[in-house]
């Protein structure tokens, strides 16, 4: 059941991008298009499982050990960074066709918040492991959803004629300000 | 070009959040009060400041192959600084900033700066640069911060504007209130100080 309400819990009612504000980049530059979008969103899927499991284990089993939780920013970022570039290169190696899907989302995935934000979210829940790859799964299925929708709007939203100063990012935000509110309607869903 | 304009590029023409639509994450998260919008530009300006300084000052010594993981270490250990400083001296807002603190380490702002401009200019532009694009990102959230305030709460900085009990638009101090008013804000941007800059 806690599982449960956790997958709940971050798809719909505290949905990543909708109400914690993280991976707004991504949303608003790659949500053109829904292929585009699917193609994100795996890669997300992908990354952020990996990185909060292997921050997870950095954290608990050396920088909690040695006592330097202050190097916890300096140690992810890097840890991040460096698991994108080899999810990049045995890609390259092992699979080729996924690369062809995948490969240009990843080095984007870098400076992308989400990833960094979720790994620094379960430590400061205090999850233990289990949550914490159930939290990190469900909320990059939420990211990967709230892409997809997005992108949809979007598409419409080309087909329309807008007042010019609205144009771009202006119509975009409040898109996506109308879609937040929208997923307010899932508050209560779960406690 | 000359120091003054460097300096005040980042203030309004080529200002961080309504014109170069750089670090929108924390921009939209920690707007729902100006204290908390000055806060939190404040925060990234010394990180922008100190960053810009150091890589200026290095830029000779860092290959260029790998110049992109030491900016971003570089970055963190300054965000470090700023996390860890918040937190023993103003506990409150560290508290309703949280996770946004070390994310300032992600905040495009800062990777573009340190790319665009420090690695390839002297140790006084750079500071300049660092200072006035800080400034630009630290004035645009405390506008965004004082207007969802304002909106949403009948306060400015928290002083009651409107008397006790005021009527106001919850909406604006909620999350969707974030992007709808940053969306208007940078539409009036585009209609009215793009054209005359």
């Amino acid at each position: 059941m806690t599982y449960f309400n956790i997958i709940i819990g971050s798809i719909f009612v505290n949905n990543i991008v909708l109400a914690l504000f993280l991976g707004i980049c991504p949303f608003l530059g790659v949500s053109s298009k829904v292929s585009t979008s699917v193609g994100m969103g795996a890669a997300v899927v992908f990354v952020m499982t990996l990185a909060t499991l292997v921050t997870y284990l950095i954290q608990t089993l050396v920088l909690i050990p040695l006592s330097i939780g202050f190097m916890q920013t300096v140690v992810y970022i890097l840890v991040i960074a460096a698991l994108v570039q080899m999810v990049e290169i045995i890609l390259k190696k092992i699979s080729q066709p996924l690369y062809q899907a995948l490969g240009i989302f990843l080095p984007l995935i870098t400076t992308n918040c989400a990833v960094l934000g979720v790994a620094l979210l379960v430590i400061k829940k205090n999850m233990p492991l289990a949550d914490a790859m159930v939290y990190a799964v469900a909320n990059a299925i939420g990211f990967t959803f709230a892409l997809i929708v997005f992108a949809g709007l979007r598409e419409r939203l080309a087909l329309v004629d807008i007042p010019k100063p609205m144009r771009g990012a202006p119509i975009a935000l409040i898109t996506a300000g109308l879609l937040s509110l929208a997923f307010m309607g899932f508050a209560g869903l779960v406690k | 070009m000359n120091n003054l304009q460097v300096f005040t590029r980042g203030l309004v023409k080529e200002n961080p959040i309504f014109v170069l639509l750089l670090g929108m994450c924390p921009t939209l998260a920690v707007s729902s009060s100006a204290f908390n919008g000055l806060g939190m530009g404040l925060a990234a300006t010394f990180v922008l400041v100190c960053s810009n300084v150091v890589i200026a000052l290095l830029k000779n010594l860092i290959p260029d192959k790998v110049r992109i993981p030491a900016f971003i270490v570089v970055i963190a250990s300054f965000v470090t600084i700023v996390d860890l400083s918040m937190q023993a001296f103003t506990p409150a807002l560290s508290e309703s900033l949280g996770v946004f603190i070390p994310l300032i380490v992600v905040n495009c702002i800062i990777l573009a700066r340190a790319e665009a401009f420090a690695s390839k200019n002297g140790v006084l532009g750079s500071l300049l640069d660092g200072l006035g694009m800080g400034l630009g990102f630290a004035i645009a959230l405390t506008i965004l911060g004082g207007i969802r305030e304002i909106l949403g709460d009948g306060k400015f900085f928290g002083f009651p504007l409107f008397g006790e009990n005021p009527t106001t638009i919850l909406l604006f101090i909620l999350p969707p209130g974030a992007f709808i008013a940053l969306g208007l804000v940078i539409a009036f941007v585009n209609k009215f100080v793009k054209k005359t800059a």
